[in-house]
């Protein structure tokens, strides 16, 4: 099959693309310098309804297609990966109560959500439960009609800034349920709820403008009503959740290898040694023509993985953990050869590419390692003997 | 209050080339004209001050749907396209037969139009248009806003000294200029609600226009030469620190007697 996009797809990238070129590109140097979040950009992806593309139009939103979400995403990080990351994660801590939450509960949050009045963020990981996210220790218990929450959470994109967080907490410690994946709920958490606080943001590489939060749960009580799902599902939302949010991370990391294809194709054609441009000279080209084949070969796979999840392909898992692995180590590569060929220029914050390798490189890290998503595909592909 | 928005569909700035007719080559993707989106900004703040709604009207191939597109995307509610093979061709005069004619057939109050466009730059269409029609013609507006009782258009004329104040009765055509304000961005709801819109086709037939009085055959000025411009030479970029730099830019524009 091919993926070709709707005409409303291609309008719909091509907007954000404008959007983003013109709007968001010339902030990108100083969000990653100050390491302050964007909310001027946060603002402008709400007024052009951007943040609305994950919900269902009876909340506000524009029907949450996977491909449509990713398009966004894609070309917002071309310019900005930071600000490719606010819709990325607005549809991550959304996607609990997008997968199961009831009516009352996707009325409650899915307006605000949609119209870019609040943000979301997704609390899984822990300290100590990384790639293990089944050995998480935030225990949820009952209290009254609710629950009480106790714990840490760390690695938050966003979980400052989000009014509306999903948190994993165990409800059933017993061994066997550990062993069964029924340890776990999830729950949602306001900002302000006494009890919730952000510990500390962290220092980080790349993505900069993105804060990552540690967040501390001390007592916090939630009604059960802020319960997302059954009692003990919450192992199973995590991984339905993260099946859907990788290509969002995919899309990031397509996008941020595009933005430094350009900028390398226009430094080659721009940059003279020995008399011509350097994109003249084989081993310059050579390593553009790499770099564009392997952009478009990780952005074919995302399209067909995001129209095979949207489907309900059975191995929407494998889609998934296939494109975020793929698009992962492209943008890495993609990035590298970028520096590479702006030579020590490209090592200066005076040119973009140093941001963008730097940004490419959390896209192997989160929603799961690039060891995690080949331990998914390995495990799928024994399973199905190819 | 509502109001006509004519839109041309241009060849993708930067794209611009002539044909093997020595005509402007349409086939290279089009866009709505740069000026036309101030002016269709300027309406559609007008609509949302004071209600009604704004129709485009084009006139052009298929391609020109693109810029019906954008249009409908970023506010308008509806679209009138004159489509016939018949029309390729036509001179300013012919342009503004057709475009009066779809005119007439609409409920307006208000027609505005951009002050020329980035492909053709004659700029004489939009006065052609209100001389065809019989309406007052005000050009080259900076603001575009309503009397105090509702019933005319006042807009700030730009001139060499500052600006004229008109007014007139409305209906009227008001041609604008890029000082109206910068187009919105087409909001991703907008794109989507773009698609559902009622977009019109209007053949000559159903204008009423025999074929005779439009097109090449009817052209009363005829292109007897054109020549592209010669391609630029190569840019110097200068790539010191800024002073001397600027030194360098103050040096290049004097001994060519520019300072």
């Amino acid at each position: 099959m091919t993926t070709r996009l709707t005409a409303e797809q291609r309008d719909l990238r091509d907007a954000v693309r404008v959007l983003a070129d013109e709007q968001i590109a010339p902030r990108a140097a100083d969000v990653d310098a100050s390491g302050e979040f964007p909310w001027d950009i946060v603002e402008l992806l709400a007024r052009q309804d951007i943040l609305a593309l994950p919900f269902p139009a009876e909340h506000g939103g524009l029907g949450g297609e996977l491909l449509s979400v990713c398009l966004a995403i894609e070309q917002i990080s071309r310019a900005c990966a930071t600000s490719g990351l606010i819709l990325a994660v607005q549809e991550l801590g959304s996607l609990p109560l997008l997968l199961v939450g009831t009516p009352a509960q996707q009325a409650r949050w899915f307006p605000d959500l949609a119209a870019g009045r609040a943000l979301a963020a997704l609390a899984l990981t822990e300290s100590e439960a990384g790639s293990d996210a089944g050995a998480i220790r935030t225990s949820a218990r009952r209290e009254g009609d609710g629950w009480r929450i106790d714990g840490a959470k760390r690695f938050i994109s966003q979980g400052n800034v989000a009014r509306v967080v999903a948190v994993f907490a165990v409800t059933d410690p017993d061994p066997r349920a550990v062993r069964t994946r029924r340890h776990m709920s999830c729950f949602i958490v306001e900002q302000g709820a006494p009890g919730f606080s952000t510990a500390r943001l962290e220092h980080k590489l790349g993505i900069r403008g993105s804060p990552t939060a540690e967040l501390l749960f001390d007592g916090v009580v939630v009604p059960d009503d802020q319960r997302v799902g059954e009692v003990g599902e919450g192992w199973s939302i995590a991984m339905r959740t993260l099946d859907r949010s990788r290509p969002g991370i995919a899309a990031q990391a397509c996008g941020i290898a595009q933005g430094a294809l350009e900028a390398a194709a226009r430094y080659a054609a721009d940059r003279t040694q020995f008399g011509k441009p350097i994109g003249e000279h084989q081993m310059v080209a050579a390593m553009l023509a790499d770099m564009a084949a392997r952009t478009e070969a990780a952005r074919q796979l995302l399209y067909t993985a995001c129209l095979e999840i949207d489907a309900g392909s059975p191995q929407a898992g494998r889609w998934s953990a296939m494109c975020k692995l793929v698009a992962g180590d492209t943008a890495m590569a993609v990035t590298t050869d970028a520096v590479q060929i702006f030579g020590g220029y490209g090592y200066l914050s005076e040119y973009p590419v140093e941001r963008m390798m730097r940004d490419a490189k959390i896209t192997q890290l989160y929603e799961g390692t690039q060891q995690i998503q080949r331990l998914l595909i390995g495990r799928d592909v024994l399973a199905h003997g190819g | 209050m509502d109001i006509l928005v004519l839109v041309k569909a241009v060849p993708i700035v930067g794209n611009e080339r002539l044909g093997a007719d020595e005509r402007v080559d349409r086939t290279v993707g089009l866009e709505a004209n740069g000026n036309d989106e101030y002016v269709l900004e300027a309406a559609l703040k007008l609509t949302e001050a004071h209600g009604g709604e704004v129709t485009l009207l084009t006139m052009g191939p298929t391609a020109a749907q693109e810029a019906l597109r954008k249009g409908l995307a970023m506010g308008a509610a509806r679209a009138v396209h004159v489509i016939d093979d018949g029309i390729a061709g036509s001179d300013a005069r012919a342009t503004a037969t057709v475009l009066a004619a779809a005119i007439g057939r609409q409920r307006y109050d208000l027609v505005l139009a951009g002050a020329d466009t980035s492909d053709g730059q004659g700029g004489t269409l939009a006065s052609a248009i209100a001389t065809s029609l019989d309406l007052p013609y005000l050009s080259y507006a900076g603001r575009i806003e309503l009397t105090d009782d509702g019933r005319g258009v006042r807009v700030q004329r730009l001139s060499p000294t500052g600006y004229d104040v008109l007014e007139a009765a409305l209906p009227a055509l008001v041609m604008g200029t890029q000082v109206l304000g910068e187009p919105r961005y087409p909001s991703l709801r907008g794109i989507m609600a773009a698609r559902s819109k009622e977009t019109t086709t209007l053949s000559l037939a159903d204008l009423g226009i025999a074929p005779d009085r439009v097109g090449a055959g009817a052209a009363t000025t005829r292109v007897l030469d054109a020549t592209p411009p010669p391609a630029r030479a190569g840019a110097t970029v200068l790539r010191t620190d800024p002073e001397s730099a600027v030194a360098a830019t103050i040096d290049f524009l004097a001994a060519r007697g520019l300072v």
